[in-house]
């Protein structure tokens, strides 16, 4: 017993030593957040409530935003000018049951500040009347093709999709709502490769650490359904692939959004009902992967030691220093014999191979991986230096060392003696939807343009404009 | 956000301070649910045998009026809690006979009736029936049975449940699958081991516990493959 307990008190300090690259900066409390949107240069995100969140990097998140009408559970798209917000009244089990109506209404910003800043009432769109079985909240927004949808509901009784007019708001005249799922709420609709996907959350919201708050798709040719998960089940059978669960110190994901980056980097935007460092419901952004036609959450790079490995040639990234040879006598390993002695070989020690590097800056290039201390890389986020959206920015150098890897002013990558945290010695790592990920310093020295880490030769390693249709900016971290 | 289902009394009291939840205590009057009939979710039962749906569903149920049972979340709905609370003895020949359609039952002095009904859908939506009676929705506990004539003997055939929330079964009086915890209603959440449906008769009693939220369940049979057992017949109740 005693055994377990110093290993439960082992496992308890683990999770709180956790470093937050999941955990975004700032004051991100919120409860249902809308889709992120971009407005004169900022993010918003509006929850259940008046206000919402307002970020500039999409990492550190204050207070912010002003959306007028009450009620829960907004969402936001930008359809030409126009902010259409939409939100709920009534329903929910609230005062007094789940008759409630989802209202639109648009501003041409969402800055409170900007002259353009105003709320125009479009009305209600759908109602439930509190005796279906069906409860009028959570809508979220989906625009494919010019034509507008609407998904809305909750666990009492049916999600449903209703068409709007994406030029007014307003509903589709002569539109009827279309059952598509049960056991649901805090959807969202997708549209990718021919495929809508109706993501939902299921599982216990509003009760902090005990929520068991998970979010699930199922997938239609059709924004009116059928939807159906990875099994087949419809969605109208209760049906649903997992998206997320809770995680690390994040617990109960919920109310799903899209945030599409381009270049191949999407993430989304959920709450967790409870980051367990804070005690609060918060704002959780996490990479979003495609797998097999399905999204599925990705992850933040966790802290620690890596081969970086280019996914062009399978080399890894290295200083491009002497090899050191490990001792060995190929002659006594050819011809022994099976009952010799067995003579482990030790790893070569850091000491053994920096014992010629040079003292300034390091070239980097790529190799044959080797397990050798040049190719191991430990990646920490630099909690001082912020992050964009989603994702904190990293250190990255050579491990047991301060070595750290550098852009340069002409384009390209080196190792420099030490960490400064200077803006070239810090990397912005996305993981791509393909699971991969992208790493771009956060400045080049002098530069403008965003530029990668690319393989711009089998082992030769450079800074480019990322090109999501090729694998030479693509990495993968690799335990040692 | 958010149905108030599951909330923990904690938040239910922030919230009731906060001036707006009523409706998910179990003692609050209904915003508006008068007795709105059966339909469109349940017809009285037929006479005859009933095959189950193309998907295997069993369509046709005694349900009984539920019973009280307040509990403000779902998230005590433990194994522990849900067996002792739903196996817990209620009414005179629960689990032991077959009731019949219209026979009243009395539980702790209220009198309870049995209701023979089919389903328009795939599940039995226990809160409408509930609704449609005027009964009590929330904090309640559902029990149902019914029976199935099988045309031979099925081995290594599974019962397949799914269940809003918590929810016991008992095939011909073997308890088969339990369901614990806050559930959603999927189709095959929980699978039973493998068992063997007898030729001719066999009996099956559910209950199903709830505290706020809708309650409902689904239940069929599926063979080895996971493929849904049709020919049975759910008979006359």
């Amino acid at each position: 017993m005693k055994l377990l307990s110093t290993a439960a008190t082992g496992l308890a300090l683990l999770f709180l030593q956790t470093p937050a690259f999941a955990q975004l900066a700032g004051e991100p409390f919120i409860h249902d957040p809308s889709t992120i949107t971009e407005s004169g240069g900022k993010y918003y995100t509006f929850g259940t409530g008046r206000d919402g969140l307002v970020s500039e990097d999409g990492w550190t998140w204050r207070a912010g935003g002003n959306r007028p009408g009450g009620g829960v559970a907004p969402d936001i798209i930008k359809i030409g000018e126009r902010y259409y917000v939409a939100y709920a009244v009534g329903g929910g089990g609230m005062s007094g049951g789940h008759a409630s109506d989802v209202k639109i209404m648009w501003t041409k910003s969402l800055d409170p500040a900007s002259p353009d800043f105003g709320y125009h009432e479009v009305g209600t769109i759908a109602s439930s009347n509190g005796m279906e079985n069906a409860d009028a909240i959570d809508p979220a927004f989906l625009l494919v093709d010019g034509r507008l949808w609407l998904s809305y509901g909750t666990y009492f009784g049916a999600i449903r999709v209703v068409e709007l007019d994406p030029k007014t708001g307003a509903r589709m005249p002569g539109n009827q709502p279309v059952d598509v799922a049960i056991d649901m709420e805090a959807t969202a609709l997708l549209y990718r490769d021919g495929w809508y996907y109706l993501l939902g959350t299921h599982g216990t919201c509003c009760d902090g650490p005990n929520s068991t708050y998970n979010i699930r798709v199922g997938r239609s040719r059709s924004p009116l359904g059928p939807y159906v998960d990875n099994m087949g089940i419809p969605l109208l059978k209760g049906g649903g692939k997992s998206v997320v669960n809770a995680r690390g110190r994040d617990i109960g994901p919920g109310h799903f959004g899209l945030i599409d980056l381009g270049d191949g980097v999407e993430k989304f935007s959920m709450h967790y009902e409870t980051d367990m460092n804070r005690g609060r419901s918060v704002l959780g952004i996490r990479p979003l992967l495609w797998k097999d036609g399905w999204p599925v959450a990705g992850d933040n790079l966790r802290a620690g030691t890596y081969e970086i490995e280019s996914e062009r040639s399978g080399y890894a990234l290295q200083l491009a220093t002497d090899f050191v040879r490990i001792d060995f006598d190929a002659r006594r390993s050819f011809f022994a014999k099976p009952g010799d002695p067995i003579t482990p070989v030790p790893d070569q020690t850091l000491a053994q191979d920096a014992a010629g590097w040079p003292a300034g800056k390091i070239a980097v290039d790529m190799g044959d991986y080797m397990v050798r201390p040049h190719q191991l890389w430990s990646i920490a986020p630099v909690v001082e230096a912020g992050g964009v959206m989603g994702t904190p920015y990293y250190k990255i150098i050579i491990a047991g060392t301060n070595r750290a890897l550098a852009a340069t002013a002409n384009g390209e990558v080196e190792a420099v003696p030490a960490f400064t945290g200077a803006a070239e010695q810090l990397w912005r790592i996305d993981q791509l939807t393909d699971g991969t990920y992208r790493i771009m310093p956060k400045a080049v020295p002098g530069g403008t343009e965003p530029m990668a880490l690319v393989a711009m030769g089998g082992t030769t390693p450079t800074l480019a404009r990322f090109d999501p249709a090729s694998p030479a900016g693509r990495w993968t971290f690799k335990l040692p | 956000m958010t149905s108030l289902k599951a909330m923990s009394p904690a938040l239910l009291a922030l919230t009731l301070t906060c001036g707006s939840a009523t409706l998910m205590m179990p003692s609050a009057k209904a915003a508006a649910a008068p007795d709105s009939g059966l339909a469109p979710y349940f017809v009285p039962a037929a006479k005859g045998p009933m095959a189950p749906d193309k998907d295997g569903f069993i369509r046709r149920w005694l349900l009984l009026e539920p019973i009280t049972k307040p509990n403000r979340t779902n998230s005590g709905f433990t194994g522990t809690y849900v067996r002792q609370a739903l196996t817990a003895p209620y009414f005179k020949g629960q689990f032991t006979r077959v009731p019949r359609a219209g026979e009243t039952v009395t539980v702790a002095g209220t009198p309870l009736a049995w209701h023979a009904l089919e389903t328009t859908g795939f599940d039995v939506k226990l809160f409408n029936f509930a609704q449609s009676l005027g009964k009590t929705k929330y904090g309640v506990i559902f029990y149902a049975a019914t029976v199935i004539d099988s045309p031979r003997e099925m081995q290594n055939v599974r019962l397949a449940v799914g269940s809003n929330s918590a929810s016991m079964w008992w095939v011909n009086g073997e308890e088969t699958a339990g369901l614990f915890n806050d559930r959603r209603m999927v189709m095959d959440d929980v699978v039973s081991r493998r068992i063997t449906l007898k030729k001719g008769r066999n009996i099956i009693w559910g209950a199903v516990i709830n505290g706020p939220g809708l309650s409902d369940f689904c239940v069929r049979f599926i063979d080895e493959s996971g493929k849904a057992v049709t020919d049975l017949a759910v008979s006359a109740l």
